[in-house]
């Protein structure tokens, strides 16, 4: 609770900061705050509450989760300033805007009430669309918004209806009492078809298949940056709720639902792999890697009683390698007007350094030992053989095969082709963002049990 | 208002939120101006509220109806965002036909 309210108050701060003209100051100071909000986290973890008649549970899941959100943010803001150069003029809000995601994106995976889960999704979704257009002389960022805007609000329009059945069957928007009251009495058809219906609006968000079709053009055509927070914030606040609402409203899935979730797991890896082996942009690979990313993390609601941990650190893993790829990414296609494979050419003579990065990245997100997505992919594997799907596991094994080809395009593009120009001076901040990023995850492949013991 | 709803069953209250609900999603599945399909967007997101009074009535609570002040205030955020994004697109291309949207391909 603590969390979400300073998280908030750092937002307003953020906008008081362009008010009193401290410009300058204000991507440090909101760095500064959002680590000392991280301590808070740390407190909650050990303390679980729920406030406000159950409106926040705070809870040693809501807590991890707030936690990694908030250092994803640190990472997105320490990149904005760079990436905002020739905006300086509206820094505050772009930050501001950001906090106030962060903010909807803890009350997502903190609510104790429907109410509260609606407000979270609704805070994020709209920040979420003025990012995606913010680059307002651009048609192409235009395009994105208005494809964004129309995708998402779609998906609230239907989760909103999902939620009204539920409260129809239940007469309360109580996660609490909707969990007690699912498993007791005769519930009317309402309630599946409600649960039916949050479900799609939540695949909506997370972009899996079938859902999947405005995903890549709204990261192509999106400002890296913002692309760079849908891959990773977003993708990973959806599917953690997605975790927790199914965990609370439903918790013996029922067979119908599991192969659901079986089938839509599958297709959204192949789908994703075989379409990002034809990609030329870059952004638009990884907006399909990032697909199959979700199938894999949908697996986890097959045995949903006790893989929180494999989620968190599944996500964690992604997550951090996105971070690190996309860093790259803002440095290479700085100044250029696409994001084609061919300006990465030569990468790996002109800055060996990020080359390396990049590689580190895309190795994890393809499931290469040492790295944290190797692990992440086998402790879930393993998971999932236990709980008896090896169907499912034979086809992740088989597309991680697939992803591998169109990860290593754009490794041999960095270091067998010749570069075309002369190296770009990098600012010290993608540096920083990306070392520290990749750091973290290949400490997280060392030592998986400091993750996986959190909520294990 | 018990009565009313006694007499008319809940039912039919679900069947023409459905009915709007759908006729809401058809809009935005096939019209094409920009402005009409936020029109449908709401049209959606309204008869989600008609149901929640519906059903607070049912069950004599009052959270159904505070549920849909939020989601009115939602809606209202989500639209003022919906139209600046038309405004700045209309500037640039001087249409609003969603149709014409077909700058991002591959």
């Amino acid at each position: 609770m603590n969390t979400l309210i300073a998280i908030s108050g750092l937002g307003v701060l953020c906008l008081l900061f362009e008010i009193f003209n401290f410009r300058k100051a204000i991507v440090p100071v909101t760095i500064i705050g959002l680590l000392a909000i991280l301590g808070l986290t740390y407190a909650e973890f050990n303390a679980p509450a729920s406030f406000y008649n159950n409106m926040i549970v705070v809870s040693k899941f809501s807590a991890v989760f707030s936690a990694l959100f908030i250092v994803l943010t640190v990472f997105l803001i320490a990149l904005s300033h760079d990436f905002y150069e020739d905006h300086q003029t509206k820094i505050s809000d772009f930050i501001a805007i950001k906090i106030f995601m962060l903010a909807g994106a803890v009350a997502m995976v903190s609510f104790g009430n429907l109410a509260m889960f609606f407000l979270g999704i609704e805070v994020l979704s709209i920040s979420l669309y003025i990012l995606a257009a913010s680059n307002r002389l651009n048609v192409k960022s235009n395009e994105a918004g208005m494809k964004y805007f129309l995708m998402g609000s779609f998906a609230s329009g239907i989760i909103l209806f999902g939620i009204c059945f539920i409260y129809g069957a239940m007469g309360s928007f109580d996660v609490a009492e909707i969990t007690e009251w699912s498993r007791s009495a005769e519930l009317p058809i309402w309630f599946p078809i409600g649960i039916t219906l949050v479900t799609i609006g939540m695949l909506f968000k997370i972009a899996a298949v079938p859902f999947h079709f405005w995903a890549p053009d709204v990261y192509e055509g999106s400002p890296t940056l913002t692309t760079t927070t849908m891959s990773t914030l977003v993708k990973v606040v959806a599917i953690a709720t997605l975790y927790k609402l199914l965990t609370a409203m439903n918790a013996d899935l029922s067979d119908t639902y599991i192969n659901i979730i079986i089938v839509i797991s599958i297709a959204s890896m192949t789908v994703g792999n075989i379409m990002a082996l034809k990609q030329n942009n870059v952004k638009r690979m990884l907006a399909f890697s990032g697909i199959s990313h979700a199938g894999f993390m949908l697996m986890t609601l097959l045995n949903i009683s006790n893989s929180a941990g494999n989620l968190l650190y599944y996500t964690t893993a992604y997550s951090l390698s996105g971070i690190a790829a996309f860093a790259v990414i803002l440095y290479v296609c700085k100044n250029k007007n696409n994001e084609d494979i061919a300006n990465f050419n030569g990468l790996g003579k002109n800055n060996p350094l990020m080359a390396a990065v990049l590689t580190a990245s895309l190795l994890s997100m393809a499931g290469i030992p040492i790295f944290a997505g190797f692990f992440a992919k086998m402790f879930l594997f393993t998971q999932t053989i236990e709980a008896g799907y090896l169907i499912v596991v034979i086809a992740a094994v088989i597309n991680s095969i697939i992803s591998v080809g169109y990860y290593f395009k754009l490794i041999l593009a960095m270091y067998n082709k010749e570069a075309n120009e002369e190296a770009t001076k990098t600012p010290f901040v993608l540096y920083a963002v990306a070392i520290v990023s990749i750091l973290l995850n290949i400490v997280l492949g060392l030592f998986p049990s400091v993750v996986l013991d959190l909520l294990g | 208002m018990d009565n009313i709803l006694n007499q008319i069953g809940i039912e039919n209250y679900i069947f023409l939120s459905v009915i709007l609900f759908c006729i809401g999603v058809f809009g935005v599945l096939y019209r094409r101006n920009a402005i009409v399909v936020f029109m449908s967007i709401e049209i959606m997101l309204n008869a989600v509220n008609l149901l929640f009074a519906a059903f607070s009535t049912y069950h004599q609570d009052a959270q159904g109806q505070v549920f849909v002040f939020f989601s009115m205030a939602v809606a209202a955020a989500e639209v003022a965002v919906g139209l600046a994004i038309l405004v700045s697109i209309f500037r640039n291309m001087h249409t609003i036909d969603v149709g014409n949207l077909k700058n991002l391909k591959g």
